[in-house]
């Protein structure tokens, strides 16, 4: 029996299927009784940024935790390789044994749920970022990036005792590591604040050191956890910039957890969403994009819900195509044919919710049209996607400044009409409002 | 322009009046108050006005030569606050102040041998002691200041040094200059010993079982009877020699193979060199050690412990290393002590020693080396002065004992101390690499580390 279970969806012959950098296989996390990943399987293909998805809660982090060495998984192998292709000899002998690791003619091959957390960083060259940013906040920004290649530099003064005696080869060493911190600084953005302390940069500013720092490890895979969250547009495409020049430039993978959906479809090669520590799909943006599996983890419906809306109705039918939604029993809307789908996915038009369901709390007022400078980009706030965006769209929402007014009855309305209760007060949705309808105040007064 | 100018001027009276704050401060203890011997004990003079003189030349001629010499242009505001700006003019001492500073200590004792001959044994006395505690300090800074790992045992590791010379002389004929490193050595193995069972530990549970540490060491030589000599000690303890010779009368001995009049200050000058150029090994290596990488390794440690595992860093490793290198400048020092005394018992190695250690480090500020030279001379000299206070019995009435409130005083100072300066007189760090220029990092951005 193969060790190695395929479990994608998509066709075998996905580049991340045929050279794998890392390759999860049957991960398992226990907590106590608690079940936060189960089962779980996937491939992060060398040179692509990989997205890991899913809802609050989906084990997203834990699987992190679980590749970098922070958590020990309760089961599964964890395989990262240097070289290219499946390498499966290797892979097996190494499992057989009680080693870590293997070297090989095409780049050695780690078992990183056998391997300590510091070491998979030394050796296996897999470089973390954190969702909450874990800066050395009282060093310099160049400090920051040294620390990072501190295993060379030790090496370089012979464990401590060449530095203390000053030897030159430390020196030399030293300069070219300051060398390389520059160069990252200089992609990063951050080159002027070089000798000020990490913790008084901006929010944005750290967000690119800390990937500044992990890069400085020189490492093949970069797993990056929320690397968009409470970013502004502007940073937001920094960041952007710099990940696609990391790809670019250098041979290191990016996996990375991200909320953001429209940063996830611009940049990832590949999409693996999870919800409740399973997966429930994987493959490409567009793959992922259309799976109903997915469309339904984030909205959060039921299943008999799916027949209840529409457009929901509408994108799992132009996924599966009209047999297989007949098959499952979806009623196919009777005018339907693909353009037609796409242009009431895409369009806004100011639809009334159903009558016939009753969600508590009061129904915040709207507008039929926006405003004449028209309306705002919605999905700027955290947790609002394009989906969501047009159901406010729906109800007369339009403008910041709408939702920054909702009270709390109006609050648990919507949290009902888009079927995830709370989760508007969790992220802060009316907080970001305001704030972003005053800098939009501010804008115009300019 | 004009706003420059008033800055200049501004600045420049601030900077005097520091400047003249400092000799206060220095001066209040040579110049103000001469102690002599008189008919039944010391007597205690004050000279106020002497100290007020050399007060007033200081500022004025600071003042002077800021303005009319220096005419550095500050301006103010440019920096990130207050604090920074203040703290950009206390020195670190790698630069000229360190210098200027190493300078005066080589020749103080013989300004006090030739200025005050009645009493240069007492002061050179206090000056070796407070040497003591400044190598002791930068040894305990290397795990409290820069790793943040509060480290409440430190007496340990001073009384390993010493028992270690103790014991190797008393037993095997050891010679100080041989057992020195020795005793560093051993004390750098129990560094690491007592640093395996810490190393999971967080918080005030790392801080209790680092105190549980020095009272086993303590314990353990009060009563292990039978090796070293429980309560009693250890005496006979040799003496340093100078290249073989030694500190003592007649033919042969330093003085004779010199040409000078035997004394018995040439000892005491002798032991005060050593542990000046000690106190100056302890600093130059602890200096390189942060800007190398294992010092930032063990800053980042104190900054954030799970950033350095994702960064590939042994934090184990990082954490011994610190532990080890504190503990072997404490041996080194404990070495010192033994010779120094001529007797060791474990009366010696109590917890409050660990703590006036400590408090030099805290009081200093954490991880500035400046900062534990400033805070060893205000404690040790401090409370050594506090011991002759006879003038506050013409205040306080002839009933008023001192000694008695000597500790009371000194409670209050620190406490006043802690209340205007919450993390230290010295509170800013200094980076250990800099690209373009190089700007000190405010307290508040530091992290403090465990158990603080």
């Amino acid at each position: 029996m193969s060790v190695i279970t395929q479990e994608t969806t998509v066709d075998t012959r996905s580049s991340w299927d045929l050279d794998p950098v890392l390759t999860v296989e049957h991960l398992t996390m226990r907590f106590g009784g608690l079940v936060a990943i189960d089962n779980l399987s996937f491939n992060v293909g060398r040179g692509e940024i990989t997205a890991l998805i899913g809802p609050n809660g989906a084990g997203k982090t834990t699987v992190f935790n679980c590749v970098t060495g922070f958590y020990k998984p309760t089961e599964g192998r964890i395989v990262m390789r240097h070289g290219p292709g499946r390498q499966k000899e290797t892979v097996d002998a190494v499992t057989a044994g009680d080693g870590t690791w293997a070297s090989s003619p095409e780049g050695a091959v780690f078992l990183l749920e056998r391997m300590p957390d510091f070491e998979i960083s030394k050796h296996a060259k897999v470089a973390r970022t954190f969702q909450n940013i874990r800066l050395f906040g009282g060093m310099t920004v160049l400090e920051n990036l040294l620390v990072a290649q501190h295993n060379k530099l030790m090496l370089a003064s012979n464990y401590t005792i060449g530095g203390v005696l000053g030897l030159p080869r430390y020196r030399q060493e030293e300069k070219e590591a300051i060398d390389k911190a520059v160069y990252w600084l200089e992609h990063a953005k951050l080159i002027d604040r070089a000798d000020d302390p990490a913790g008084d940069l901006p929010y944005g500013d750290q967000r690119r050191l800390e990937i500044a720092r992990a890069m400085c490890t020189q490492p093949h895979l970069l797993c990056l956890d929320e690397p968009a969250a409470g970013l502004n547009p502007r940073e937001s495409a920094e960041l952007n910039e710099l990940l696609q020049y990391i790809r670019r430039a250098h041979d290191t993978s990016i996996l990375l957890i991200e909320h953001d959906m429209g940063v996830v479809m611009e940049i990832s090669d590949h999409v693996i969403v999870l919800d409740y520590g399973v997966k429930i799909s994987d493959g490409s943006a567009d793959f992922v994009r259309t799976d109903p599996r997915v469309i339904a983890a984030y909205l959060g419906v039921e299943d008999e819900e799916i027949e209840d809306q529409p457009e929901i109705a509408s994108l799992v039918v132009e996924a599966l195509g009209e047999e297989a939604a007949e098959q499952a029993g979806i009623e196919v809307p009777a005018n339907v044919d693909p353009a037609a789908v796409a242009e009431l996915a895409e369009s806004s038009t100011a639809e009334q919710p159903r009558p016939g369901r009753v969600h508590p709390g009061v129904r915040p007022g709207g507008m039929s049209q926006p405003r004449e400078q028209g309306a705002d980009r919605l999905t700027i706030i955290q947790g609002i996607g394009p989906v969501n965006e047009r159901k406010l769209n729906e109800l007369g929402i339009w403008h910041f400044d709408q939702i920054g007014s909702w009270t709390k009855e109006e609050i648990v309305w919507v949290g009902s009409y888009l079927a995830f209760p709370g989760r508007i007060e969790r992220e802060n949705w009316v907080g970001q409002a305001q704030e972003l309808a005053r800098k939009n105040k501010a804008g115009d007064g300019e | 322009m004009a706003v420059v100018a008033d800055n200049r001027v501004a600045d420049s009276l601030r900077d005097a009046f520091i400047a003249a704050l400092l000799v206060a401060v220095l001066g209040f203890f040579f110049l103000a108050l001469r102690t002599e011997i008189a008919p039944g004990g010391l007597a205690l003079w004050t000279r106020w006005g002497l100290w007020f003189t050399a007060i007033a030349i200081v500022f004025v001629v600071r003042l002077g030569l800021n303005l009319f010499f220096y005419k550095a242009n500050r301006p103010a505001g440019a920096g990130t606050g207050r604090a920074a700006k203040i703290a950009s003019k206390l020195p670190d001492l790698s630069g000229w102040t360190g210098t200027i500073m190493l300078i005066v200590a080589i020749v103080l004792p013989f300004i006090v041998t030739t200025f005050l001959p009645a009493q240069q044994r007492q002061f050179i006395d206090l000056m070796i002691l407070i040497l003591t505690y400044v190598m002791l300090g930068w040894g305990l800074n290397v795990v409290v200041g820069f790793a943040g790992l509060l480290d409440l045992g430190f007496v340990a590791f001073y009384a390993i040094g010493a028992y270690s010379f103790a014991l190797l002389a008393h037993y095997l004929d050891f010679s100080f200059w041989m057992a020195l490193p020795l005793a560093g050595i051993l004390a750098a193995f129990w560094g690491v010993i007592l640093g395996f069972p810490v190393l999971r530990l967080r918080g005030d549970y790392l801080a209790i079982v680092t105190l549980a540490f020095g009272e086993i060491i303590r314990v353990v030589l009060l009563n292990w009877y039978d090796f070293t000599g429980g309560p009693n000690g250890i005496s006979g303890i040799p003496k340093p020699t100078f290249f073989g010779l030694e500190f003592g009368r007649g033919e042969g001995n330093f003085a004779a193979v010199f040409g000078l009049p035997y004394s018995t200050i040439h000892r005491f000058i002798y032991l005060y060199f050593i542990i000046l150029g000690l106190a100056v090994l302890t600093f130059i290596v602890t200096n390189r050690l942060r800007r190398l990488p294992i010092g930032r390794a063990w800053e980042a440690l104190r900054e954030d412990e799970i950033a350095c595992r994702s960064l590939g860093i042994n934090t184990t490793n990082t954490k011994l290393t610190a532990f080890a290198i504190g503990a072997m400048f404490g041996g080194f020092a404990g070495a010192f002590f033994a010779t120094r005394q001529g007797f060791v018992s474990p009366e010696s190695f109590t917890f409050i020693e660990s703590a006036i250690i400590l408090a030099i480090v805290v009081l200093g500020g954490l991880g500035s080396q400046f900062g534990v030279v400033i805070a060893s001379v205000v404690m040790i000299g401090g409370m050594e002065m506090l011991r002759n206070l006879g003038f506050l019995k013409g205040m306080f009435g002839p009933d008023f004992d001192p000694v008695q409130y000597r500790m009371l005083i000194f409670g209050l100072a620190m406490v006043l101390i802690m209340v205007w300066k919450p993390r230290g007189l010295v509170t800013t760090r200094e980076p250990s690499a800099v690209l373009k220029e190089k700007k000190k990092i405010g307290a508040d951005l530091v992290a403090q580390g465990e158990g603080h």
